[in-house]
C-alpha cells in the first residue's frame, strides 16, 4: 500500500508572484531577494564616514522603489554580510540612494574599500518613517547630533522639496569637533535657502571655528519654539534624546509630536530575527522612527 | 472535524505505507541521561520499530524541522565585481508522527510570526505546507505546565491527532490528506465503546497535571517587576549558553552569516538559530552592547515570551513544555522564575 503525499509547491502560491509593494509592511514573499545595485560614487565626508551613491541596476525596480524619510534598507555585500543603513537621500531622488556609512565594523570596513562600479545588494525599504504629511502646516524642528545627521538629511530634503507646506523649518546640528561635521558643504548650501534656519554647534572648537560652542541643548536659547504648532524630529546618540526631549516636553511640546530614530542590531529587517527587540516590540517593524511617548513606554529603549 | 479509529496493526501498516514514499519523522530513543532515563529526539525513521509511541518528551522540540539549526538562505555566484543570487524553497513532502499538543500549539504560535504577519518567511512556509502532522496524546509528565499555558489540547494545525484507547487509536482528522491516509489504512467508524474509552482516557489525562503556573498577571508583572531582584537572582546563575532557546518549541531568534569560499567564486548566506541569552545578541558595531549582563538577557527572554508576544498576538509564546528547565545547566526553571515574580514582596 502506498501513501504518497503530493508536493506543495509554494512558488505557485499567489503571494509569490504578487507585485512588490515598496513601501511599509509590504507582503513581499521573496524576502531574501536583494536588488542588485551599483555604487556610482563615494564621497569622503570625514576619515571615518563616506557617502555612497547607490543605484539599483534593474530600471523597472528602480522606478518602483520608493521610500519615505526615516526608512532604512538592508545593504548586502555578498559573501561578507548585511547591515541596516538608514537612507540619507531625498525621497524625490528616484535615480539613486545616498547612504552615509561610518567605518566601524567588518561589513562597513569592507564597504569602505569598495570602489565605484562595484555591485552590492539592497533589500527594503523597511521600517517606519517620519510622518511628514501629518506635519503639514506646522513648524518643524530638526535636531541632529553627530552621525544623526545622516537619517535627518532625508526629512530636511523633504521639507525643501515641499517647502510651502510647512511654516518655519529649523535645523540644529551638533558635533564633537569641527572636523566631525558631516555634509559641511551642504550645511552652507542649506543656510542660503529662504525660510530654513540652520544652526551648528561643536563641543570642542578648533582655532578656525567661529560658531557656537557647547552642547546641542545650548542652541535652544537662540530658537523660539511654539509648542502648539511644532513637530520635532531628533536623531543622535540616545543620551541626547533624553536631554533634548525632556527640554521640549517641559516647553509643552506633546510627546506624540516628537520623533526619534532608534538604532539596534539587525539581521533581517522584517521582524523575524528578534535581534532588534526593544521593550515589547521590534525596531525594524514598529521603528526605527518612534514617537517619544512610545519610546517612554518601551523598556530600556534609550 | 471527522473522527475515526484505527487498530494498532493497521497503524503499523499506515506508518510503513507513509515511509514508502515520504520522509517520516518520529520520536526515536537516542541516549540515557545521568539518572538512566531515556532521551528521545525527533529524527528520520528507517523502520516502524524505531518509532517510540510511548516516548515521554523529546529533548529538543520538533520545531527544528521547520526552523532548522542551520539553513542556507541564498547561494551566490561571484565573478570579480559582479554576482548572481540563487534562492530555492523546495522541500520534499514529509510526515511527523507523534507530535504533542504543546508542540502543535507551538507551531501555531510560530505561524503567527512566520506566516500571518508582515513579510512571511517563505522557507518556513514551504516546510510547513509540505509537512503532514500526526499528533499524539500523552499523560503529562510531573513538570509539564502546558495546561496553565492553555496548550495541552490541540484543535487545529494538525492533519491527524491520535489518542491511545487500548487496542486502537482514536483519531481526529483535520485535513483531506489526513482523511486519505487514515481511510486507505483501514480506518473504522467510531463505535459507542470507542467513544466511552476516549472520554475515559481524556479524563484520566486531565487529572494527571501536577504542575501549575498562574500566568494571569504575568504580563503586567513583567513591567512592574522590571527592576526586581528576582532577575539578578536567576540571571546571575545563567551561563549564557543558549540551550534553552535551542530546545524551546517556540524560540525563533536567529542570526545571519555570509561566507565565501577560498577561491571567491561562490558564497552562501546562512541563517542559524540564536538565543537572546548569548553575549553578543544585542551587540552592535563600535563596541556597544545593549544587553551586556546575563540577567538583563534572561529578563528579556521572559519579557518576550510573556509580555512582548502577548502584546502582539494576544497569547504568550511559552507553551509550558519545560524543555528549557530540563536543558538548563544552571537549573533555571520557568516555573520557579515566574513563581518568584508573583510572590516577590518589596521590603
Amino acid at each position: 500500500m502506498s501513501l504518497k503525499i503530493p508536493h506543495h509547491d509554494i512558488n505557485l502560491e499567489p503571494f509569490m508572484s504578487r507585485e512588490p509593494d515598496f513601501n511599509r509592511k509590504s507582503m513581499r514573499m521573496q524576502t531574501e531577494r536583494s536588488f542588485k545595485s551599483q555604487i556610482l560614487s563615494a564621497i569622503m565626508l570625514t576619515d571615518q564616514e563616506k557617502l555612497f551613491h547607490i543605484r539599483i541596476c534593474d530600471p523597472s525596480i528602480r522606478e518602483n522603489f520608493t521610500f519615505l524619510p526615516g526608512q532604512f534598507v538592508m545593504l548586502e555585500l555578498p559573501g561578507c554580510g548585511e547591515i541596516a543603513i538608514s537612507i540619507s537621500s531625498s525621497s524625490s531622488n528616484r535615480e539613486f540612494l545616498e547612504l552615509c556609512v561610518r567605518k566601524v565594523g567588518r561589513v562597513t570596513g569592507m564597504l569602505h574599500r569598495l570602489e565605484p562600479g562595484a555591485f552590492v545588494g539592497i533589500r527594503g525599504p523597511f521600517g517606519t518613517h517620519f510622518p511628514m504629511q501629518e506635519m503639514t502646516g506646522s513648524n518643524i524642528l530638526l535636531i541632529a547630533g553627530g552621525l544623526g545627521i545622516a537619517p535627518l538629511r532625508s526629512p530636511i530634503f523633504w521639507t525643501n522639496d515641499h517647502r510651502v507646506d510647512y511654516k518655519d523649518i529649523t535645523v540644529l546640528y551638533g558635533a564633537r569637533d569641527p572636523s566631525q561635521i558631516l555634509f559641511d558643504y551642504q550645511v552652507e548650501e542649506w543656510r542660503k535657502i529662504y525660510g530654513l534656519e540652520i544652526l551648528t554647534i561643536v563641543e570642542h572648537p578648533d582655532e578656525h571655528w567661529d560658531g557656537h560652542v557647547g552642547m546641542i541643548t545650548d542652541l535652544f536659547d537662540d530658537v523660539p519654539i511654539d509648542p502648539d504648532e511644532t513637530f520635532a524630529v531628533v536623531c543622535g546618540p540616545p543620551v541626547m534624546f533624553k536631554f533634548v526631549c525632556s527640554y521640549l516636553s517641559d516647553l509643552g511640546l506633546p510627546r506624540q509630536r516628537m520623533f526619534v530614530s532608534l538604532e539596534r542590531r539587525m539581521h533581517c529587517g522584517m521582524g523575524k530575527c528578534c535581534r532588534c527587540n526593544v521593550g515589547s516590540t521590534f525596531t525594524c517593524l514598529d521603528g526605527p522612527v518612534f514617537d517619544y511617548w512610545t519610546v517612554m513606554n518601551l523598556k530600556e529603549a534609550i | 472535524m471527522l473522527y475515526m479509529t484505527i487498530t494498532k496493526d493497521n497503524f503499523k501498516k499506515m506508518v510503513e505505507g507513509l515511509m514508502e514514499n515520504n520522509e517520516v519523522i518520529g520520536p526515536k530513543w537516542r541516549d540515557r541521561d545521568a539518572q538512566g532515563n531515556k532521551i528521545y529526539r525527533f529524527l528520520k525513521l528507517n523502520n516502524f520499530e524505531e518509532l517510540q509511541m510511548d516516548y515521554t518528551r523529546s529533548y529538543s522540540s520538533p520545531k527544528n524541522f521547520f526552523l532548522p539549526f542551520k539553513e542556507d538562505l541564498v547561494t551566490y555566484q561571484l565573478d570579480d565585481v559582479n554576482w548572481d543570487q540563487n534562492i530555492q524553497y523546495r522541500v520534499h513532502p514529509r510526515v511527523i508522527i507523534g507530535m504533542r499538543a504543546c508542540d502543535i500549539n507551538a507551531l501555531r504560535k510560530l505561524d503567527e510570526v512566520m506566516v500571518n504577519s508582515a513579510y512571511p518567511n517563505p522557507y518556513y512556509v514551504a516546510r510547513r505546507r509540505n509537512t503532514i502532522i500526526i499528533g499524539l496524546d500523552h499523560e503529562p509528565l510531573d513538570d509539564c505546565f502546558c495546561r496553565s499555558m492553555n496548550a495541552h489540547v490541540a484543535f487545529q494545525d494538525f492533519d491527524i491527532f491520535m489518542t491511545d484507547i487500548g487496542e486502537k487509536y482514536f483519531i481526529a482528522i483535520n485535513s483531506d490528506t489526513g482523511y486519505m491516509i487514515v481511510n486507505r489504512s483501514g480506518g473504522q467508524e467510531v463505535t459507542d465503546e470507542d467513544q466511552q474509552l476516549f472520554k475515559r482516557v481524556k479524563k484520566d489525562i486531565k487529572s494527571k497535571f501536577k504542575t501549575q503556573v498562574d500566568v494571569t498577571i504575568v504580563p503586567e508583572l513583567m513591567d512592574l517587576e522590571f527592576e526586581s531582584d528576582v532577575w539578578e537572582k536567576w540571571g546571575d546563575k545563567c551561563l549564557s549558553c543558549g540551550s534553552c532557546a535551542m530546545v524551546c518549541p517556540t524560540c525563533y531568534c536567529y542570526g545571519v552569516e555570509e561566507e565565501g569560499d577560498l577561491t571567491f567564486t561562490c558564497a552562501i548566506k546562512r541563517r542559524f538559530l540564536y538565543s537572546c541569552n548569548l553575549l553578543d545578541f544585542a551587540a552592535v558595531a563600535g563596541d556597544h552592547n545593549f544587553r551586556p549582563e546575563p540577567h538583563i538577557r534572561l529578563k528579556y527572554r521572559y519579557y518576550h515570551q510573556f509580555r512582548g508576544f502577548v502584546e502582539a498576538y494576544d497569547q504568550s509564546l511559552c507553551v509550558g513544555c519545560n524543555r528549557c528547565g530540563v536543558a538548563c545547566l544552571a537549573g533555571i526553571h520557568p516555573k520557579a522564575v515566574i513563581n518568584d515574580l508573583i510572590e516577590t514582596e518589596k521590603p
